[in-house]
């Protein structure tokens, strides 16, 4: 409470200070220009260049203080931190004042000052996957230290189980150690993946060419939105849907045909996740199709090939970059889904071919070693972030060879709306 | 090697029918997916459709000293179990509040327990068959009805399915998604300024540019791990509040912002630049005065459908706690919240079957203003787009 309103303080002043040197800079360049003196900017020029000089280094220190204290862990009391800012927005000010004279280009200096700022808020995004890598990385170290790389790489049998006792210091009184042999939950991931890209490859890259190829703008302009909304349902209701709805037909399925089904089997979440990524393979094929020029077609046309003809010797080759591009995309998507395979899919990590069993993935794993209740250090939390390392870098070489693949056909068609 | 014209007749209407039958099968994938679409609406509204309704019954409550003490008194046992335990938890403090209630015995519609609900709805339920006669009786007598349930959308969470409504977790993601708005919109309108208008064509911009559609690509749930290792570990974010999912979002946002804005950016025609550069202005002029305002409705439309996005966003929120049980409204940034994908997925694992019907229910307003948010985004940009 008390930091708040020494907070709140802070703000009205450096507020109260930015419009003092607004008002005064405007009036004296006001003032000058009154007098007669040619002067090189606009008086609101020089007067917003003093409110950046005393708001500008003020809020500065005022981060860097406050950085410095996370970071390193020095004491700085907010009070003098925050009056420290404040007397330097206070000497900004006399410096902006001093700076209203008619041969200051104050014009180009806030042009720079902006030029900055925009240059600061452009490196967020390399810091967040700077921070993405980092969180990920230094646990991931941390859980290798703690069990080897090579067991995780090679084993095959995934029971964090006991690593809480582990540690809690008594670790000889759990049956079996803790094993974290990750192929398990690799299999599953891939399997569901597999499942959900033998839906949403046909039948993504099928509409895809319905829609560039056969349908009137009519049908075109009515399932493009249907599609659209397909993609902004949340992956949350899916899992729902899979949960509820999906895995019990399966199972009834299953059951007819004389097989046995898990209710949390692989093929419900496999299912409705080739269902949610549907929209995303059709929209960018459909992007790509459009994109082969017309030329090609008017020539294959004109040997007299029929339609299907065309499109599958001369259209779909011309595109298949792009629809590689498009199907590497929706599998870093269907690796990296969560929701679905969390609600629908099993949690014991089970090493099988079989879709109707239930198995689990590395996501259902990284949410489950997350969400107990156990201490940050043990082992099975750090394994989450173990995961999140492996996920990380399969779904970045994904996405790298997909934009590799799709310059090279942006490049060979010269289109410039991929 | 000459064929008759007979057998290249026949091959011609033999390679036609194969055209023909690309075009039904492709024809095919296209309604299947709409298909799908339907049938998931359909089954979403009947699941969901009957959490609008809740069962009252109209029941006999004495206000006595002793209901005072033993709540559960206050009605007599016949329709003890009927009537919801919440509820019924609630008559002390109504009776504080109003003392002259004190004495006095009202026919009242009191809230029905959720099995009498699901029995009302026709769906299985636990009540006993004595109890299923005295629900038919009093459903007879009209003391027993289904009406519509604003409880859903004013009251919060509730381990007891027939008081849980969305309203703690509709306030929590409107000021998670505050919090996201407020980060990512200054932050992304910026960087894709940037990267359009003022950065030079070097190394440094490539990289960024390519770390933008990298970021766009990455799985959501790495995003809660970067929240829960940087905020939460090492700055020290209160965990579970919108705060800290809010800020989680922004960075998932950022990616669509950036790139919404500078395809808005780069429809804005050269022309309208060289021309405000000829008449004088300084690169932040032309920006501020004319590329802005006119790539505006398009910067809006992303926005709306990054918007769209977070708002169904749950994997990076349940990493970093906002799975939390939260039956009160709370509006501070800093408190203990969920949102409605997190109240959605809690009710879902939820072992009673009238939870199904709050799930579904949820859905249906969760979709209602996905489907409106990006309607209104793509009205706007048939409103706003402009061919030059």
């Amino acid at each position: 409470m008390q930091t708040n309103q020494i907070f709140l303080l802070f703000c009205g002043v450096l507020l109260a200070l930015g419009l003092a040197a607004f008002f005064m800079a405007r009036a004296k360049a006001t003032r000058t220009r009154a007098s007669g003196t040619a002067m090189y900017a606009q008086p609101d020029q020089y007067a917003w260049f003093s409110v950046l000089t005393t708001a500008g280094p003020a809020v500065l220190v005022g981060v860097v203080g406050a950085f410095v204290m996370l970071l390193v862990g020095a004491e700085i009391p907010t009070p003098y931190l925050l009056s420290g800012s404040l007397v330097i927005a206070a000497v900004g000010l006399l410096f902006g004042m001093r700076q209203v004279r008619p041969d200051f280009h104050a014009r180009q200096a806030i042009e720079k000052v902006i030029q900055v700022i925009l240059a600061t808020a452009a490196m967020v995004s390399i810091l967040t996957t700077l921070g993405i890598l980092i969180s990920i990385v230094f646990e991931a170290i941390r859980f290798f230290q703690i069990q080897s790389f090579w067991d995780f790489i090679t084993g095959t049998t995934w029971d964090p189980g006991a690593s809480f006792l582990a540690a809690a210091g008594r670790a000889d009184e759990a049956g079996s150690a803790a094993q974290f042999g990750s192929i398990p939950l690799f299999a599953g991931t891939f399997l569901i993946t597999l499942i959900a890209m033998l839906v949403a490859i046909p039948v993504g890259l099928f509409a895809a060419i319905y829609m560039a190829e056969f349908a009137p703008d009519r049908i075109r302009t009515l399932a493009k939105p249907v599609l659209e909304v397909l993609a902004g349902i949340p992956t949350v209701v899916y899992g729902f849907f899979a949960a509820i709805t999906v895995a019990p037909i399966v199972v009834d399925i299953a059951g007819w045909l004389g097989l046995e089904a898990s209710y949390s089997n692989a093929l419900a979440p496999g299912l409705v996740m080739g269902i949610m990524i549907i929209p995303f393979i059709s929209s960018l094929s459909d992007d790509v199709i459009t994109a082969v020029p017309d030329s090609m077609r008017q020539g294959s046309l004109a040997l007299g090939m029929t339609k299907a003809e065309t499109i599958k010797s001369v259209v779909l080759p011309a595109s298949l970059p792009g629809i590689i591009s498009a199907s590497l995309l929706a599998v870093s998507r269907a690796l990296g889904e969560t929701m679905i395979v969390v609600m629908a899919a099993g949690m014991r990590p089970n090493l099988t071919a079989n879709p109707l069993e239930d198995m689990t993935t590395v996501t259902v794993r990284i949410v489950a070693a997350l969400t107990g209740d156990q201490e940050f250090e043990s082992a099975e939390t750090l394994s989450a972030f173990a995961l999140g390392l492996v996920l990380f870098v399969v779904t970045l070489a994904l996405n790298m060879v997909s934009v590799i693949m799709i310059r090279r056909f942006r490049e060979k068609y010269r289109s410039n709306n991929l | 090697m000459s064929q008759s014209f007979d057998e290249i007749t026949a091959q011609l209407k033999r390679r036609h029918r194969k055209s023909a039958r690309l075009k039904w099968m492709s024809m095919g994938a296209l309604i299947l997916a709409a298909a799908f679409l339907v049938v998931f609406i359909g089954d979403m509204l009947v699941k969901g459709l009957p959490a609008f309704q809740q069962a009252q019954v109209q029941v006999e409550v004495s206000y006595t000293e002793q209901s005072m003490q033993i709540p559960p008194a206050a009605v007599n046992d016949e329709v003890r179990n009927l009537v919801s335990r919440g509820y019924l938890r609630l008559i002390p403090g109504r009776m504080r509040d109003n003392p002259e209630l004190m004495g006095t015995t009202r026919m009242e519609w009191v809230l029905a327990d959720a099995e009498v609900d699901q029995y009302l709805k026709g769906h299985y339920t636990r009540l006993s068959d004595s109890q299923k006669r005295t629900v038919d009786r009093l459903e007879e007598a009209g003391r027993a009805e289904l009406r519509f349930n604003t409880r859903f959308f004013t009251s919060g969470d509730s381990k007891m399915p027939e008081l849980a409504g969305i309203a703690s977790a509709a306030v929590g993601t409107v000021l998670t998604l505050i919090v996201t708005m407020l980060v990512s919109f200054p932050i992304g309108v910026m960087t894709a300024v940037y990267l359009e208008e003022f950065a030079p064509d070097n190394r440094l911009t490539q990289i960024i540019e390519i770390n933008i559609n990298n970021l766009a690509a990455v799985p959501s749930i790495l995003f809660g791990l970067l929240g829960l290792a940087i905020y939460i570990n090492f700055f020290g974010v209160p965990r579970s509040t919108p705060l800290v999912g809010g800020l989680t979002l922004a960075l998932m946002t950022l990616p669509v912002i950036i790139i919404a804005t500078r395809t808005a950016l780069r429809s804005v025609p050269d022309t309208i630049r060289q021309a405000a550069f000829g008449v004088g202005c300084s690169r932040w002029q032309v920006v501020r005065d004319h590329v802005l305002p006119l790539s505006l409705p398009g910067i809006m439309t992303g926005s709306i459908i990054g918007l769209a996005q977070a708002m169904g966003e749950t994997a990076p929120l349940i990493i970093i706690g906002m799975v939390a049980f939260i039956p009160d409204v709370s509006t501070s940034f800093t408190n203990a919240a969920t949102v409605m994908p997190a109240q959605i997925f809690t009710w879902a694992g939820e072992p009673e079957r009238a939870f199904i019907e709050k799930t579904a229910g949820g859905i249906l307003v969760l979709l209602a203003v996905l489907i409106s948010l990006n309607a209104s985004a793509v009205w706007m940009r048939k409103k706003f787009e402009r061919r030059w």
